[in-house]
């Protein structure tokens, strides 16, 4: 890999190996498959049965509006979620008050979902699958960088990564099957690293 | 995550906005895994800090636990919490009586 480096007028630059791409885009893939949000029930049928001729033409009575935008937002769960590596990358907005946690999270949570989604499959959009040359305007390397911390998020809670990462990694013997996700670890810190540093 | 007080940074005050009409405060805590540059950048990006505040309170976060690194509205702290949770900081609301 060549690291990111700032492109003149806004956005960065970088070289990947195809196996760098190939490992990008599968674990980003893996964070897309984490965050899409669970389906969930279909709304009732909003045909009215006591009314078999419909009310096209009608104005829906100002009662249905709050279903109608509960049906096009649906409430998520109340609870955290029980993955510890989903309850990082959507964690409580509240510490101390599980019931505002709760609420917050209710209304929340696939809004940010979908936004992890998102950034998710701008990342992928724009990572040739062959690797080689990426550019990116300053929009796209915003998605990278987010999209690239919650793998660093998802791949940290795994490993059970602390501030002493590299004694952590140094304990270990190059045939420990925690060997090679560290080193994975790493490098996704190092191409984050250059990404900020290039658009900063 | 230690319990060490929140870091005091300097909040934006004036008279038409005591700190007692904003009891409410976006709090950031420390993290094993986010980038300390990254980190200084999000405050940056979001909050439109100068560099040199945005770095203060990403070393407050990060030597102290946590920082508090917004005041006002309960709404707007729960906006600030959100964004903030999409850039994958761990960030909380707290009213603080």
């Amino acid at each position: 890999m060549e690291p990111f480096r700032s492109v003149r007028g806004g956005g960065a630059r970088a070289w990947l190996a195809a196996a760098e791409a190939s490992l990008l885009r599968n674990l980003v893939g893996q964070i897309m498959t984490l965050v899409e949000p669970e389906p969930r029930d279909q709304p009732k049928d909003p045909k009215d049965p006591k009314d078999p001729n419909g009310s096209a033409g009608q104005m829906t009575p100002l009662d249905d509006l709050a279903e109608l935008e509960a049906m096009l937002h649906p409430p998520g769960a109340a609870q955290a979620p029980d993955d510890p590596v989903l309850a990082r990358l959507l964690p409580d907005a509240y510490s101390d008050d599980p019931e505002a946690a709760g609420e917050f999270r209710k209304y929340t949570e696939p809004a940010l979902r979908s936004a992890k989604y998102e950034v998710a499959r701008q990342m992928l959009d724009t990572l040739p699958e062959a690797g080689g040359r990426i550019q990116l305007t300053k929009e796209q390397g915003l998605a990278w960088l987010k999209a690239l911390n919650d793998v660093r998020l998802a791949l940290g809670v795994r490993l059970g990564v602390t501030e002493d990462f590299e004694e952590q990694w140094g304990r270990l013997k190059p045939d420990d099957p925690q060997w090679a996700a560290y080193e994975v670890y790493a490098w996704l810190g190092a191409v984050q690293e250059s990404l900020v540093q290039a658009l900063a | 995550m230690t319990s060490a007080a929140p870091a005091e940074v300097d909040l934006p005050r004036s008279a038409d906005n005591p700190v007692s009409d904003k009891p409410w405060v976006t709090i950031v805590w420390n993290d094993p895994v986010n980038l300390m540059s990254y980190v200084t950048y999000v405050f940056q990006h979001v909050f439109g800090y100068p560099k040199k505040k945005a770095t203060k309170l990403m070393l407050d976060v990060h030597h102290k636990g946590k920082a508090v690194v917004a005041a006002g509205a309960r709404e707007a702290m729960e906006h600030n919490v959100e964004v903030l949770h999409g850039y994958g900081l761990w960030a909380t609301v707290r009213h603080d009586t």
